[in-house]
């Protein structure tokens, strides 16, 4: 029945439903976990790297946690070919509204961007939608820290500590248990690591397994974004008693 | 305007009546000027040129650029002046409307109030003014009703450059003069920033356009303190007022003055009856 409007992306089948944009979503959910917690003094975003093969380069630049502009970065969930069509637009419409007011996007804005975007393939052109969602974090003056997941039916909405990719709903319930308001971004790190820990398929982690960044905020007042280096991920594993360990390792 | 005091002083030269002229239509090697109204008059400093002629005046095409000044003459009596404190900026257009020698109206208001807390003023050429005033309003509208927030008055202003920037560079550019000030949403801090149609942004304390910068800027100079509250801001624009009553050649009927605080533009009264009289 479904195979007569499953075809194309604009056509609703009989119940109601858009069946491409559905199943870009369960294409999204065989995808790595990517987390994000906001704090009250910064953003952490945290994304599980899926290592193929031993023989892979393992490259040493982030793939799953992108910078979009001075004060906002995203982690994927799904199809990085599609994601990095989506960062490169979301780069350019940031600095092209850097040109005409001289001041960084909104952060909602930023977003509604890359969503209008990614609405457009659920109705027009016949093409498939774009398999990703995104996690982003920022800073603006007017709503300060900002968390929001968006995906690729266009919706988007802020939350306080969000997911995506496999075990969402999972990792979703466990950060409903373990999240704190008002907790430091040093605790949300923390927060982070242990659900990454329990939805991925591995109990120990290692740095070649996630990724890690953080927004915050510098004392004299600038917003900062890092993307995290091996050694400092290592540093946070060991404090929170997850690293792999080495004997383990050598076996 | 008051035309006879102003010829009679004698502290015009010839070519400065052509100021005074409507330019009708341009030959391309050869300028034609046509007055709006008759002149036999003569200018007691120039006297052994002989009257003027006036009606059908030709002048090479060398003093093109001589006559562009004439034009922006025009242009520069009209007066804008802004001046921030503490916690406010204020804005002060004159209320005449000119066109050539005429006073077509003395209840103009040359600003536009682009959001809750931004307002600009304009001069320059006549329709170009609101034209452009009012293209730069609208699109400020639009963006606080996409965004369900009102761009800054800094941003407004980085985006009243690019527009003016863009247009310089077209087959027929708009001739405006802004000041546009406002108080920022979120942090309250007041702002001043002076645009010229040559698409020059400068974020000031306090800023003229045309012949007022002549006469206040030294005033606003000496007296001038960012920590001025709004009755002493409005005092300051009265000793600018007085002293470009006291100079300037023309009557410009007074001023539109309106001041922006973190609760909105407020519209000032404004004495313009005192009368002052020239040194």
């Amino acid at each position: 029945m479904s195979r007569r409007y499953d075809s194309r992306t604009t056509i609703f089948s009989p119940e109601g439903r858009l069946y491409q944009v559905e199943y870009a979503l369960e294409a999204i959910s065989h995808a790595g976990t990517a987390i994000g917690i906001l704090a009250k003094d910064g953003i952490v975003l945290a994304a599980e790297r899926k290592v193929t093969s031993k023989l892979l380069e393992q490259d040493t630049s982030a793939e799953k946690l992108y910078i979009l502009n001075d004060n906002m970065i995203c982690a994927v969930a799904g199809m990085t070919a599609d994601a990095n069509i989506l960062i490169n637009f979301a780069r350019q419409a940031a600095q092209r509204y850097l040109l005409t007011y001289n001041e960084d996007i909104p952060c909602e804005q930023l977003v509604r961007k890359l969503c209008d975007l990614k609405q457009g393939y659920t109705q027009h052109g016949g093409l498939r939608p774009f398999g990703v969602s995104f996690i982003y974090a920022g800073w603006d003056p007017q709503r300060q820290f900002q968390l929001y997941l968006s995906n690729p039916s266009g919706n988007y909405g802020g939350w306080k500590a969000t997911s995506a990719g496999a075990n969402n709903a999972s990792a979703q319930s466990l950060l409903k248990q373990d999240y704190k308001e008002d907790c430091s971004l040093k605790e949300a790190c923390g927060v982070a690591v242990k659900v990454l820990s329990k939805t991925m398929d591995s109990t120990k982690l290692s740095s070649e397994k996630i990724e890690f960044a953080t927004v915050g905020q510098t004392k004299d007042g600038k917003i900062y974004h890092r993307l995290w280096s091996a050694d400092e991920i290592t540093a946070l594993l060991k404090e929170h008693d997850l690293a792999k360990d080495e004997n383990t390792e050598d076996k | 305007m008051d035309l006879g005091r102003w010829i009679i002083g004698g502290s015009l030269r010839p070519c400065a009546l052509l100021s005074l002229a409507s330019v009708r239509s341009v030959h391309p090697d050869r300028l034609k000027l046509q007055c709006a109204f008759p002149l036999e008059l003569q200018s007691s400093r120039h006297r052994d040129l002989g009257p003027v002629p006036t009606n059908n005046l030709k002048l090479p095409l060398a003093d093109l650029h001589l006559l562009s000044n004439f034009v922006h003459n025009i242009a520069k009596m009209e007066i804008l002046l802004g001046i921030t404190g503490k916690d406010f900026t204020l804005i002060a257009a004159s209320k005449a409307a000119m066109r050539g020698a005429t006073i077509l109206k003395a209840s103009d208001d040359k600003t536009r109030h682009l959001n809750k807390h931004t307002l600009m003023a304009y001069s320059g050429e006549a329709g170009d003014t609101v034209q452009f005033a009012e293209y730069i309003q609208a699109n400020a509208q639009l963006y606080s009703m996409r965004n369900e927030s009102d761009l800054s008055p800094s941003a407004l202003a980085n985006f009243v450059r690019g527009e003016l920037a863009t247009s310089l560079r077209s087959r027929k550019p708009y001739n405006v003069n802004l000041l546009l000030g406002g108080v920022d949403p979120i942090t309250h801090k007041p702002s001043l920033y002076w645009l010229d149609y040559l698409a020059a942004l400068a974020p000031l304390p306090y800023a003229a356009h045309g012949y007022a910068q002549y006469y206040c800027l030294s005033i606003l100079d000496k007296h001038h303190h960012p920590d001025i509250t709004l009755g002493q801001g409005i005092k300051l624009l009265t000793l600018c007022t007085d002293e470009l009553k006291r100079r300037l050649p023309v009557d410009f009927k007074g001023m539109t003055v309106k001041a922006v605080t973190k609760d909105g533009i407020v519209d000032i009264e404004f004495n313009d009856d005192k009368v002052v009289k020239s040194a």
